[in-house]
């Protein structure tokens, strides 16, 4: 199980959890996992996250490798000007 | 792609040298293409009406007296396009307005025309059948009840109930308990801020030149931050297939973020279409700043809590950013990372995304950080003071380092923050003297920085020079260090290698030039480009030797036997190499197509003087000096010109610029006139110092920089004006009048 950290106005969508557990050996196994289990997530999901994976941010790259130990933190969307 | 572990202590030949600039010939000869530099055979000249209003229902538009004008030969209004898929349908609504405008200057209708005097009488012979509405421009009238509405049904789930309709979105970050962190203070500090909303200030127009064809093929020409992006959201709007819209971007006189949507070219194309002919659309300087994006104005509620000796213990902000006619303002991303540059144990950050009667905001350099650290950096500064502490000292006490848990979620790997904060206090800027009505600020700013997807083309020609395709247009010196990167890799020399900006029909998907991503990512993708042509150029030395291509290394610009046992040759150079191409195999080539991931976080700490006349208020920068990590410089003049970029930048907001609206909502200073952009007489040599913490996610160890250096000027000339006018600003622009008035109010 992987721990995945929300930021606090997307506790809201997982009831109220800051911190939820998710069955995921990789990024679109976590995203896939997250909708399922905490469907209040979908939204925010579908308009596009970024997650942080031991420090280092990832967007779109389905097949990261994620590990039980590793720091999982959703962040909203980069955006850059 | 991770740090090369050998660059630690790699010798570079190329990279962190100072070549002459690719582009500098034709820019300084007049022989570069810009958007509106291009004609074709048949062109029709366009123009665009816009609304007068701020806010208006439209209820029709008559263009049979424009159509019937000799000379007409298209007039488009939004009832030519179709309904747009919902991730294009407010960049459609912006482009050409549907049932209401929603801001001055908002398009209504288009015209192409054989010259532009008929397009312009054209113009005026469209009746255009508006319903005035009540408008609203300020971000915290906005959010008011009762205040007029934009839209209906808009609202993400995050908004609590009960707020007025033109609260798009709310977010919330942070962690600890700021209640108790505050307790914990000897003294909490208050304070709301302001800030105006301001324009890129890009020194070129928006211009394109499209030609759409009757069988759904498409060129257009561009000025733009992004082709690709333009390709995929005019083919999305206009119902055609990407691969058969090819888009060639311009050469760029200047973007900030401003340039990374688009405004014209659907409208343009859909001339185009109607009329049979090219059409090209040029944008007026007044245009720009009635109908293209500024950034936010923001209202920032910041409460710190700070023990005598500095030690914050608890950091609140609550952002409110006004993102004009549609939403998705920056206050995300100024939420994340307002508190960034700091290591708290008690944060919370809450921001409000709110619509207004005003141009779409658009990115600019940092999107929405430099108001929330202007406001977060000014009230740490006040607090500093007040308890007679060293800023810097301050912000290192509190400052992030490897480890510690960012505002924003993560934890930190390596990062530069306190890496610059040293620099600066050891730099005689901060101990040189002041003189009467002079005053010194500092402050500190964090950028996220981002990769994203990228292709890169390499190929070596039959004489043995290199060329460089890929596919971001260059406006910060993506054509040199590409090049730079490109020759380090190949042992070769910078002028064998050119590096060309490829259009949308030649290489595969790249995103944007933003979020300070092509050095970072394109720079990645060349090095592996260049690693995957000498591995082919090995493995045909390897052919020639009659030896395995494993028993072939790569060294200074030749293939070598790598060590004794691989036989004795003599090195055949990259010239030997591609003049047998053809008889080795083929044509020597590599690519990369990558999603580019691992852009390292980039923090900067700025210093600034000033002096403030006190009959006027007016406020003369007298010295300035950046400090940023860049992670490895690959030209370090173009680092340094990012960085008094970005500063130059941040100063105007801070003193100057800003969008001034009547009680109507009309823009009362749409022109370079009176909205005053700093110009070189304004200011002195912007000082900088690079740093280099490599970032552990580039071979290199390559950051971005092109848009932290925006962050932390807002604050830092803040904090130096407040110095030397004896008392604490809190709005931007500190324009002579207000500063004045504070005096005044001070005194």
């Amino acid at each position: 199980m992987v721990r995945v950290r929300l930021w606090g106005s997307l506790a809201d969508g997982a009831e109220g959890q800051r911190e939820v557990e998710i069955e995921a050996g990789n990024l679109r196994e976590l995203l896939d996992g997250l909708g399922r289990d905490y469907p209040g997530l979908r939204p925010e999901l579908e308009r596009g996250i970024s997650v942080s994976i031991d420090g280092r941010v990832y967007n779109d790259s389905w097949f990261t490798p994620i590990s039980e130990q590793s720091e999982v933190v959703l962040l909203k969307r980069l955006k850059g000007g | 792609m991770a740090l090369d572990q050998s660059s630690k202590t790699r010798v570079f030949k190329v990279v962190g040298t100072r070549p002459d600039r690719p582009d500098g010939i034709d820019k300084v000869t007049g022989r570069a293409r810009f958007g509106a530099d291009v004609v074709a055979p048949g062109m029709l000249t366009g123009r665009i009406l816009r609304s007068p209003h701020a806010h208006a229902r439209i209820i029709g538009i008559d263009t049979s007296k424009a159509e019937a004008l000799a000379g007409v030969k298209a007039v488009v209004t939004r009832a030519d396009f179709g309904d747009a898929p919902d991730h294009v349908a407010d960049i459609l609504d912006n482009c050409m307005a549907g049932a209401k405008a929603l801001y001055d200057g908002h398009a209504v209708a288009a015209v192409a025309a054989v010259s532009a005097a008929v397009a312009r009488k054209a113009l005026r012979l469209i009746e255009v059948d508006y319903e005035v509405l009540a408008s609203v421009t300020d971000v915290d009238a906005a959010m008011q009840p009762g205040a007029p509405l934009l839209h209906e049904g808009r609202q993400q789930e995050t908004v609590p109930h009960g707020m007025s309709g033109n609260v798009m979105s709310r977010v919330e970050f942070g962690h600890g308990d700021i209640e108790a962190g505050l307790k914990q203070a000897d003294r909490v500090l208050s304070r709301t801020y302001r800030t105006a909303a301001t324009h890129q200030g890009y020194i070129e127009p928006h211009a394109c030149l499209a030609t759409m064809g009757p069988d759904g093929k498409g060129d257009l020409w561009v000025c733009t931050q992004g082709h690709y992006m333009v390709r995929n959201t005019c083919a999305a709007i206009l119902g055609l297939e990407q691969g058969q819209l090819r888009v060639t971007a311009s050469e760029i006189g200047g973007g900030f973020g401003g340039k990374t949507t688009v405004f014209l070219e659907p409208v343009a194309l859909m001339l185009s279409k109607k009329a049979g002919r090219p059409v090209k659309l040029v944008m007026s300087r007044s245009e720009v700043l009635r109908a293209t994006g500024p950034t936010s104005s923001t209202s920032i509620d910041v409460k710190i809590g700070m023990k005598k000796d500095g030690r914050i213990t608890a950091a609140f902000a609550e952002l409110r950013y006004q993102g004009g006619a549609y939403p998705g303002s920056p206050v995300d991303m100024g939420s994340m990372s307002a508190f960034a540059p700091y290591d708290l144990e008690n944060v919370k950050t809450v921001g409000w995304d709110v619509v207004t009667n005003r141009p779409k905001a658009a990115a600019y350099r940092a999107p929405g950080a430099p108001m929330a650290a202007y406001a977060v950096e000014s009230a740490i500064d006040e607090l500093a003071k007040g308890f007679d502490l060293d800023p810097l000292e301050v912000r290192l006490m509190n400052g992030a380092d490897e480890g510690t848990l960012a505002s924003y979620g993560p934890t930190y790997p390596a990062i530069g923050l306190k890496a610059t904060l040293k620099a600066a206090k050891a730099h005689p800027h901060w101990t040189a003297p002041l003189g009467k009505n002079q005053g010194r600020g500092v402050a500190c700013g964090f950028w996220f920085n981002f990769g994203g997807d990228t292709c890169v083309s390499l190929n070596v020609t039959p004489d043995g020079t290199v060329t460089v395709s890929e596919g971001n247009p260059d406006i910060g010196g993506s054509r040199a260090s590409m090049t730079m990167m490109a020759a380090e890799e190949l042992g070769i020399p910078y002028d064998q290698v050119r590096t060309i900006i490829a259009d949308t029909g030649s290489l595969g998907q790249n995103d944007v030039t933003d979020g300070s991503r092509v050095t970072f990512a394109v720079g990645l993708a060349t090095i592996e480009a260049a690693r995957a042509a000498k591995r082919e150029m090995c493995k045909r030395a390897a052919m020639i030797w009659g030896i395995d291509a494993e028993a072939v290394e790569w060294v200074d610009g030749a293939a070598c036997p790598a060590g004794p046992n691989a036989g004795k040759f003599p090195p055949m150079t990259l010239k030997e190499i591609a003049a047998i191409a053809s008889n080795t195999g083929g044509p020597v080539a590599g690519h990369c197509e990558v999603m580019a991931e691992g852009a390292g976080v980039s923090f900067a700490t700025h210093m600034v003087d000033v002096e403030v006349d006190p009959e006027t208020g007016a406020t003369k920068i007298l010295r300035y000096t950046v400090f940023q990590d860049a992670g490895k410089a690959v030209h370090p003049s173009y680092v340094e010109g990012q960085f008094q970029g970005g500063a130059v930048q941040g100063i105007g907001w801070a003193l100057n610029e800003e969008y001034i609206h009547d009680k109507d909502g009309i823009l009362q200073n749409p022109g370079f006139l009176d909205y005053r952009i700093p110009v070189a007489s304004d200011l002195p040599m912007i000082d900088t110092v690079i740093l280099e913490i490599p970032n552990p996610g580039h071979p290199y160890g390559v950051r971005g920089v092109g848009e932290t250096s925006i962050v932390p000027p807002l604050a830092a000339v803040c904090n130096a004006v407040s110095a030397a006018a004896g008392v604490r600003l809190t709005q931007l622009p500190m324009s002579p009048p207000r500063v004045l008035a504070a005096i005044q109010a001070g005194g």
